[in-house]
């Protein structure tokens, strides 16, 4: 278990890490770490790979928002339901159940503004079971996923110290 | 009009005159004409200070203090200091009168040596070791007397040897474990042996403790935690390279009231006291850095894992440190001195490492190669050194 979680925490940090890296660094055989990372592929451990952009850096014009939103809880679903019906629109890139005044969370990517506020009045605020939704745009982001994305910048460090 | 005379040829004092150069100066000067280097050459974490901690240092600005504080440092953080090196060294200090804050704990070494040594006195310590030893022992006009550490030994201190050292003027032990470069450590029935001889021929044990964080192995308590040994011990420790501090500057020394009184006399008319600002850092990574120091622990230790075997895969013997942050690999089944393949390495494959000479005759054969870098860093050093070692085989 313990060797499942260290090689966990060396993917999460950088999903790219090869086989041979880990095994390293962890102190097995490579064979034994490739085994141990289809094993938590296939048992759904490890959902999928993906990178974290700097969107800003690129001439992408895409928009995300927050959106809050309330929904009447239904009979035998709870809020199973209408979530699962929200996390169908690709347009949904992440959705949370959450604690305080409103119940699911959501984070929105669309192609501009317009396209998310369409998004938000014509299909979110329509399904059945959402009372209201509070939309907040994300104007600039700074850290995800524990990424600084403009960091420190380098300075002049030794190259030879004692 | 009067004569004028040239000043005198050699002015500087003999004893100054006679320290050795450091060797690691000489290659510092070779790196730095050098652009794009992959350096393992540091003796330094590559990690930042840890946000919280350099968050009180600027929050300890932010609140205007900028005055020196008492010659021994705030209480407050010698308090927080002698708790901790209770809880995770075994051995109990008094926060007024045994613990002295000082700037490094190259600054609490040098205070150490000039506080015990006469003129003439001998000082006791191992090589390969930090650069600094000899020269601190030499500059309080101490005689140093090395015990040269081997491989075959896992280049940790010999008891048989030690004994064989020791003379009427032996006044201190200097020990240095975990040991910067070789990352040798003491076991326990070593530190009781040492402990017995240093009581039975009543010398002062001072112990450099910078590194004993950085223990991937079973860690021990401190020798100044065995019966008989806080009375003669000076334990000298500092924040550097736990908590990726070194450039606040920050270090201490704990020990009997006697001998802290007597660097403390000296470190008034030095010093005055340490920065204030770096004094409030560290009480904060005393109180809330634990955490942040454990993660940098772990992952040192994979670095380590992946260093010895890359240096072994390549045919370079190294072997496995119980602490610190550097790997002392053979160089000498490549024919090369380590000065030689050090200047070479760099030369050919812009890797730089330090040729272990410079941490003691003995480290000849030897270079040093720091693993707090990214792992990135390190494999790439490998692959170039792995590169560099195959050409010289073929030839």
């Amino acid at each position: 278990m313990m060797m499942k979680k260290n090689i966990l925490n060396l993917l999460q940090e950088n999903a790219r890490i090869s086989a041979n890296e880990i095994a390293a660094r962890v102190g097995v055989d490579e064979a034994t770490v490739e085994e141990i990372i289809k094993e938590l592929e296939q048992s759904n451990i490890i959902k999928g790979y993906k990178a974290i952009l700097n969107e800003e850096a690129l001439d992408d014009n895409s928009t995300r928002a927050l959106i809050e939103v309330k929904v009447t809880p239904q009979r035998d679903g709870g809020f199973d339901r209408a979530a699962k019906r929200i996390c169908r629109f690709p347009e949904v890139t992440d959705c949370y159940l959450v604690s305080g005044d409103y119940d699911l969370r959501l984070e929105v990517k669309g192609r501009s503004l317009q396209e998310i506020a369409s998004f938000v009045s014509g299909k979110l605020a329509t399904i059945d079971g959402v009372i209201s939704t509070a939309t907040v745009f994300l104007l600039k982001k700074y850290k995800e996923s524990g990424k600084i994305l403009d960091d420190e910048e380098e300075y002049e460090r030794l190259k030879v110290s004692p | 009009m009067k004569d004028l005379k040239s000043p005198r040829k050699i002015r500087t004092a003999d004893h100054i005159n006679n320290l050795p150069k450091s060797g690691i100066r000489e290659f510092f000067e070779l790196v730095i004409g050098c652009d794009d280097v992959i350096s393992l050459g540091v003796g330094e974490p590559d990690f930042v200070t840890p946000w919280t901690i350099r968050e009180s240092a600027i929050y300890s600005l932010e609140r205007g203090h900028t005055s020196y504080t008492s010659n021994k440092g705030l209480l407050s953080l010698r308090k927080e200091v002698c708790k901790y090196v209770s809880e995770d060294y075994g051995v109990q200090y008094d926060a007024e009168n045994e613990c002295l804050i000082t700037v490094g704990v190259s600054e609490a070494l040098d205070l150490a040596m000039r506080a015990v040594i006469d003129p003439g006195d001998e000082v006791i310590y191992c090589e390969p070791c930090f650069v600094s030893y000899a020269a601190e022992i030499a500059m309080a006009h101490g005689v140093p007397v090395a015990i040269e550490n081997h491989e075959g030994n896992e280049f940790s201190l010999d008891i048989e040897v030690l004994k064989s050292k020791i003379t009427p003027k032996t006044k201190a032990l200097l020990l240095n474990f975990p040991c910067n470069p070789t990352g040798a450590t003491l076991s326990m029935q070593q530190m009781e042996d040492i402990a017995e001889i240093a009581i039975e021929n009543d010398i002062i044990v001072i112990t450099d403790e910078i590194y004993t964080e950085l223990t991937y192995e079973e860690r021990l308590n401190s020798i100044a935690s065995l019966p008989g040994m806080k009375e003669r011990t000076i334990f000298l420790h500092g924040f550097s390279k736990a908590f990726a501090m070194t450039g606040f500057r920050i270090g201490y020394a704990c020990g009997p009231e006697d001998l802290i009184d007597a660097m403390n006399k000296i470190h008034q008319y030095m010093i005055m006291c340490a920065s204030i600002n770096a004094q409030e850092a560290a009480i904060e990574a005393l109180k809330n850095g634990r955490q942040a120091m454990e993660k940098m622990r772990d992952e040192y230790r994979e670095r380590r894992n992946l260093i010895v075997k890359g240096f072994n895969d390549i045919g370079l013997t190294c072997l496995k440190p119980k602490g610190s942050f550097y790997v002392f690999p053979n160089i000498t089944s490549t024919g090369l001195t380590s000065a030689e393949f050090a200047r070479r390495l760099l030369e050919e494959e812009k890797v730089a490492v330090v040729p272990g000479d410079a941490f003691g005759a003995c480290g000849e054969g030897y270079v040093r190669a720091c693993y707090a870098a990214s792992a990135s860093h390190i494999m790439e050093a490998l692959q170039k050194t792995g590169d560099f070692v195959r050409r010289l085989k073929q030839k």
